[in-house]
């Protein structure tokens, strides 16, 4: 099963040239686990464009669709055979070292064909 | 229904089967004469309910998966396994904590014990199809979160086993002392309680909390026979008809708890279970070993550092050294806001009061445990208590 990982770094959170090193080991061992499949770091979210549909016209807006104060600071998509991997994979990512920090595990939907 | 679940790897799905086969062998069997081996006979005929079932609705993709399952996956074979080892992975499923803790309880007794909704929501005193709702949503989470169905590896056994004796004893507390409705005692769910931890403990023999459970279960269902008088009163330990106690439980459980803690990995249920010993070997109230029994709430602490421990521990120490002592450690504890409000801690002050000879305290003591809206057979007792303390 797919599991997306979505990452709250929590609101002190500031990342840090020597953690570096730290996320590299967990990508790679993911890698070498066969789990990985993708992660990605995001922009704050003062860089959000919204765009929604209003007659047939594309409309923008400046910032997130919703104003909350715990944003996703990044992802990893993982494919693990169930939860209990997916949990233990998760509780490697460094940030969630950091205080107040937690990790959402998001199950995706599998569409049928693919086995 | 835990061998149905691993064959086709959905809870839900299982459940269903399951009843329907029951449904058949009740249609055929009067006519077609039981089959051979029943047992196998209904696992094979849900399984195949099941698997039609997945079929039918195969264009739902994790039923697919499901499906695909059953066909068979060369790469990973499923063992064989027993209906036990199904039972138990059932458990730990129902158990997981990925599922909100106030429906692990319900869950176990729907798809562990079979108990039907109705009777689920009776015990947790809910509209059926409350529960009922609680229940699919559950049965969702597992599916749609990808729980597995197995059990946990033994590196993960202290945090995850923890959850499963968690909710045996609460199965076992609801019952022995429900939280809801107007009955004092709900054997069926003591029953169901007891059997679950024998289970457990069969599977997992080098588990001392484990063995500890069964223990501690089966020494204090033991005085469960006179533990309320005729009218549905309940009786206090120290008034109970000793000779109505269940001396073979008794003997059992002592029996295990002593094994258990000779393996020296103390535990909390094995700490219990060695207090309940205590009481439920002692041939007369008199003759109880409440100085084992403090020490013994002393080491409990360090597992369970609550005010209810401490609670307990104080009644040990009056007991064994007097009500003076004992009344000190629940004055400093009532200074607690939020402890004030637990009918027990009045009813233990009241006691020692009125061993004191300070009965106008005692009998405020009662009267302000009976504000707090305690379970009824409790009310009965307190009025009783305070009756005799005014005469």
């Amino acid at each position: 099963m797919k599991y997306l990982c979505l990452v709250y770094p929590g609101e002190d959170f500031v990342p840090r040239p020597e953690d570096a090193p730290d996320f590299a080991a967990v990508h790679r061992a993911m890698t070498e686990a066969g789990v990985y499949l993708d992660s990605g770091a995001l922009q704050p979210s003062s860089a959000t464009t919204t765009v929604t549909l209003r007659d047939g016209d594309t409309l923008l807006t400046d910032g997130p669709f919703a104003e909350i104060k715990e944003q996703v600071g990044g992802y990893f998509l993982l494919d693990c055979a169930d939860l209990d991997e997916a949990v233990r994979w998760a509780a490697t990512i460094p940030t969630i070292r950091s205080g107040g920090a937690s990790i959402e595990i998001r199950p995706l939907v599998e569409f049928g064909g693919r086995g | 229904m835990a061998t149905v679940s691993r064959l086709v790897g959905d809870v839900e799905v299982a459940e269903d089967a399951v009843q329907e086969a029951c449904a058949a062998a009740v249609a055929q069997w009067p006519t077609a004469g039981v089959p051979a081996n029943p047992g196998a006979w209904l696992v094979g005929t849900a399984r195949h309910k099941a698997l039609d079932r997945l079929r039918r609705e195969s264009r739902r993709p994790d039923r697919e998966a499901a499906a695909m399952r059953e066909r068979g996956d060369p790469g990973a074979p499923s063992p064989p396994g027993t209906i036990e080892d199904d039972q138990l992975s059932l458990i730990f499923t129902c158990c997981h904590p990925a599922l909100d803790p106030g429906v692990r309880v319900p869950l176990t007794l729907r798809s562990v014990c079979g108990l039907t909704t109705s009777e689920i929501a009776a015990v947790f005193l809910v509209p059926e199809p409350t529960m009922a709702q609680r229940l699919v949503r559950a049965k969702r989470k597992i599916r749609q979160a990808g729980i597995p169905l197995r059990v946990p590896p033994p590196d993960t056994w202290p945090e995850r086993l923890a959850g499963v004796l968690r909710v045996i004893y609460l199965v076992f507390t609801e019952g022995h002392r429900p939280t809801t409705g107007a009955s004092a005692v709900r054997s069926e769910l003591c029953d169901e309680a007891v059997r679950l931890a024998r289970v457990l403990a069969e599977l997992l023999p080098d588990e001392p909390e484990v063995v500890g459970l069964v223990a501690l279960l089966l020494l204090t269902d033991a005085r469960r026979p006179a533990r309320l008088d005729d009218d549905g009163e309940l009786v206090l330990l120290a008034d109970q008809d000793r000779s109505r106690w269940d001396h073979g439980k008794i003997a059992e459980g002592a029996a295990l708890v002593e094994r258990s803690l000779r393996r020296r990995r103390p535990g909390p249920y094995q700490l219990q279970a060695a207090i309940a010993a205590c009481h439920s070997t002692a041939p007369t109230a008199e003759e109880t070993d409440w100085r084992e029994i403090a020490v013994l709430y002393g080491e409990l602490i360090r597992y369970e550092p609550t005010p209810v421990v401490e609670a307990n521990r104080a009644v040990a120490v009056a007991m064994a050294e007097g009500p003076a002592p004992g009344l000190v450690i629940l004055d400093t504890l009532g200074a607690d806001a939020q402890l004030s409000r637990w009918p027990q801690l009045h009813v233990a002050r009241a006691d020692l009061l009125a061993r004191l000879g300070r009965l106008p305290d005692a009998v405020d003591a009662y009267r302000q445990a009976l504000s707090l809206e305690p379970p009824s057979a409790e009310r009965a007792f307190i009025t009783r208590r305070i009756r005799q303390l005014t005469s």
